[in-house]
């Protein structure tokens, strides 16, 4: 019998994230947070994104894929990446894609985020992306309306798109995390940025070090804090305050905003006492490995928690951030909207 | 019920590379499209003979038709792989490459998926297999094998890259549903 010999494959890969096999439908209905997505989901989710990454490339950058379906991004918070990312994300995938903002709506009259959700899901809405000041607002709204709820940020909470996006940007480098030092430094406390991202990362493997002035470390996190037991407990992490210690040796550093009208004068003596421990110069990103890489979900703070040089320089991934934000959301919407939950 | 053992695919692999080489001889710019995931290796394996028959590095690409898909909105569909179109195909002649030609349906959205690339001067369809059972006005240029099947039928092809033997088979609907 004459067999084929097996030809080394001539189509190159597009992207280091690897490919999971199993061809299961996805049974998340929505996108609250990353706290109860398996490795293999995550993974799902990303290599999910590094197919549509590669449909940005194309000289039409359009699809028909949620055609017929209609998002509404309602943002009760300031944002200029993460909704115009989202709005983005659902016209390339061919939905139709209505902003709801808190001021210039119905919410400045007083309406209640339930009658405003009731509204949208009167109105045919498939899906809502939802920012929100309070923690937990998404939970809420997933229990109310039909349609899929897909969390932007809430409170001080959850991030889980931000968290995947950073995650994606680790494996193009990477390609594996385990055992990969991610330090991530700045305002832990206020950080939902930092709350996602604790749970993806060890979820992945890596070993995350969390750094910052004792004030902006939640109890929670700090050390002796998340035993297993402990009914809120969460993933192992570092925590460190001094930051030329901890970063040593690592392969990603993400600095945090400094939300300067959290902070001023409360929980900080000034942003430049801030700066002169923790804020990320050249000098300390020369500690890390030689192959690290620096990230910041933005908006930065430039000067404050990082400098201009290393915003900007070679091992900033700070603009990769975004565009991989726009292929994580597609990703994400196409999972939930036609993965069958 | 066994239909092509793998020297049966080799052969009509074989011809068909002979069969595009022909049609589309130096130096037209050719460039072969295999469909995820089983019309890549199909696809690589006519850019080897295509090669063998006149010294030619054919560019191959992929296409995942994930997000073209007209039942997207009756089942899920929670799997896709990044396609990667290796050079500008504006001008280009274009084979695409699946394994099996049935309803169409895939045909019709690979096609949408690569005229978001540019402008081919031509796109062509070559198939292992053709079943039959169109439900859109779509054709092969190229087949490996016509295999009369009725509607429910299972074709189930197996590629050495993907599945670890070369084989077609086709199974009644009864037996396909293990009944």
């Amino acid at each position: 019998m004459v067999s084929e010999p097996i030809a080394e494959p001539l189509v190159a890969p597009t992207s280091r994230v690897p490919f999971d096999e199993p061809i299961t439908d996805w049974r998340h209905r929505h996108l609250l947070d990353v706290d109860n997505l398996s490795k293999e989901e995550i993974l799902r989710i990303l290599s999910t994104a590094s197919a549509m990454a590669e449909v940005l490339d194309r000289s039409v950058a359009r699809t028909p894929a949620l055609r017929g379906v209609t998002i509404f991004n309602l943002f009760y918070e300031a944002s200029t990446r993460t909704r115009s990312s989202f709005e983005l994300a659902g016209k390339i995938l061919g939905a139709d894609v209505i902003n709801v903002s808190g001021s210039g709506s119905s919410v400045e009259k007083g309406e209640s985020l339930v009658e405003t959700l009731n509204t949208l899901s009167a109105v045919g809405a498939d899906a809502v992306v939802m920012r929100h000041h309070a923690s937990g607002a998404p939970w809420l709204a997933a229990r109310t309306i039909q349609g899929h709820i897909i969390n932007a940020g809430d409170g001080q909470h959850a991030h889980p798109t931000q968290a995947l996006l950073d995650a994606y940007i680790l494996l193009e480098e990477f390609g594996d995390l385990t055992g990969r030092k991610v330090v991530i430094v700045g305002d832990i406390l206020h950080s939902r940025v930092a709350r996602s991202n604790i749970w993806s990362l060890t979820t992945l493997g890596a070993k995350v070090t969390l750094v910052a002035p004792r004030p902006l470390i939640p109890a929670s996190m700090a050390p002796g804090a998340g035993e297993p037991e402990h009914p809120l407990a969460l993933p192992s992490v570092q925590v460190a305050a001094d930051l030329d210690e901890a970063i040593v040796g690592a392969d990603a550093v993400m600095a945090l905003r400094i939300q300067n009208e959290r902070l001023q004068g409360k929980l900080l003596p000034s942003s430049a006492e801030f700066a002169r421990r923790y804020q990320l110069t050249a000098e300390r990103v020369a500690m890390a490995s030689p192959h690290a890489i620096v990230m910041h979900p933005g908006p930065m703070n430039e000067g404050v928690e990082i400098a201009v040089d290393v915003a900007h320089g070679p091992q900033s991934r700070i603009e990769a951030q975004v565009s991989a934000g726009l292929a994580v959301r597609m990703a994400i919407l196409f999972l939930l909207i036609r993965g069958g939950a | 019920m066994i239909s092509m053992d793998a020297a049966a695919i080799n052969r009509a692999m074989t011809r068909v590379a002979h069969e595009i080489v022909e049609r589309h001889p130096e130096p037209e710019p050719l460039m072969l499209v295999g469909m995820r995931t089983r019309g890549v290796p199909l696809a690589e394996r006519l850019a080897v003979r295509i090669e063998g028959i006149d010294a030619r590095r054919i560019p191959v690409g992929a296409i995942d038709i994930s997000l073209y898909r007209d039942d997207l909105a009756q089942r899920p569909h929670a799997r896709m792989q990044p396609s990667r179109i290796p050079e500008d195909i504006d001008g280009a002649v274009i084979v695409l490459v699946d394994d099996v030609l049935f309803t169409g349906r895939s045909i019709r959205a690979a096609l949408d998926a690569l005229i978001h690339y540019g402008r081919p001067a031509v796109i062509e369809l070559a198939v292992l297999i053709d079943r039959g059972h169109r439900e859109l006005p779509i054709r092969a240029d190229y087949v490996g094998k016509n295999i009369p099947t009725q509607r429910g039928d299972d074709v189930r092809v197996s590629l050495l890259e993907s599945d670890g033997e070369d084989c077609v088979g086709v199974y009644e609907e009864r037996m396909s549903r293990g009944l």
